[in-house]
């Protein structure tokens, strides 16, 4: 098993169905200007999702591009961790979703600019400046909504007491990302997790809101392709065209 | 209160050296959020290096009724121009 290219592909798969997901709610923001924020995240993603499957689809040697890797695999050849996948729900749960990502989206960003494979450096000293952004914004947000009216501190704690299940798995290595930090490619999950738990404590915080305790219990899998009911239909809907007109360009 | 974002108006420069030039407006509830959704509604294209947002009732504007009093006198006075002065042969580079 080449253990690079299944790094890329769940480097790839996260940042494509986080795109997917807030895509959904272009046209929905609550106010024009959160819409169109909200929808250049899901566009930097987009953008990022291509780098690093065009980079798998070359590094594989098989001749698959972005897009076979993106429209022609099913839901258990998909690699995104399931934090990714949960629903768009309210807006605190897909503000508190996309601070969660974007904290440790950040700080695994930040880790991959020192990659021993300068290609992946590369990537991600393009999605550094763009994730800098995003974690700017979300962390303002859950600040703003958390220490704001009693309606919104609820439904931020509550998002935040939901998700948090989902985190863990961010950080919990096995032998494709231990193979990536043993090539020095990767940053160890160490590192990674502190960063993480501070900044999240920092933001609840200011927000006034409970931190859930790191050491509660923490479901697994999505990288190793074992998801929650809500990535199929994700797939269904995105995949649709090339699914229903193979190889349909426009 | 209002229920509504308070209206900023929003300035950007495109480059070093020139002027913030004014782009147009958005909602935001203060000045740190102006900025951002003007950093998103209005730099998504590569317009700017820098950001100013004003709230709009802080701007004091001349009345259009006003017009003719504040503007029309000036139209008949071209010799407020530079270039109304000929200027002699000799005097280069002025």
């Amino acid at each position: 098993m080449n253990e690079k290219f299944e790094y890329l592909l769940r480097q790839g798969y996260n940042a494509l169905i986080l795109s997917q997901q807030l895509s959904r709610l272009c046209g929905k923001g609550p106010a024009l200007e959160e819409d169109m924020a909200l929808t250049n995240v899901a566009l930097d993603l987009l953008g990022q999702t291509r780098m690093w499957l065009t980079y798998a689809g070359e590094l594989e040697g098989r001749g698959r591009d972005e897009d076979r890797l993106a429209f022609l695999r099913d839901a258990h050849e998909y690699r995104n961790v399931q934090l990714v996948e949960q629903p768009n729900g309210s807006y605190a749960d897909t503000m508190m979703r996309q601070f969660f990502f974007d904290t440790w989206h950040y700080f695994l960003m930040q880790g991959l600019l020192k990659s021993s494979d300068p290609r992946i450096a590369d990537i991600a000293g393009k999605a550094v400046k763009e994730a800098t952004y995003h974690l700017r914004r979300s962390g303002d947000l859950v600040v703003r909504l958390g220490d704001g009216t009693d309606l919104s501190h609820a439904r931020m704690q509550a998002a935040a007491d939901d998700l948090w299940t989902y985190t863990g798995e961010l950080f919990l290595y096995d032998d494709i990302d231990n193979a990536m930090v043993a090539q020095r490619a990767a940053p160890a999950a160490e590192g990674l997790r502190a960063a993480f738990l501070e900044h999240v404590g920092e933001i609840f915080a200011e927000a006034t809101l409970a931190m859930p305790s790191p050491d509660a219990y923490m479901q697994r899998g999505g990288k190793q392709g074992r998801h929650t009911e809500h990535l199929g239909y994700i797939l269904a809907e995105m995949q649709f065209l090339q699914r229903a007109y193979p190889g349909v360009e426009w | 209160m209002s229920k509504e974002w308070p209206l900023w108006e929003v300035f950007i420069r495109s480059q070093h050296g020139l002027a913030h030039k004014h782009v147009g407006s958005l909602h935001a509830p203060d000045a740190g959020m102006a900025i951002n959704n003007a950093r998103d509604v209005y730099t998504r294209r590569n317009e700017g290096v820098s950001i100013w947002v004003v709230r709009a009732a802080d701007i004091v504007a001349s009345s259009p009724a006003d017009k003719d009093a504040l503007f029309e006198p000036a139209n008949s006075k071209v010799y407020r121009h530079p270039t109304f002065f000929p200027m002699p042969e000799e005097v280069k580079n002025l």
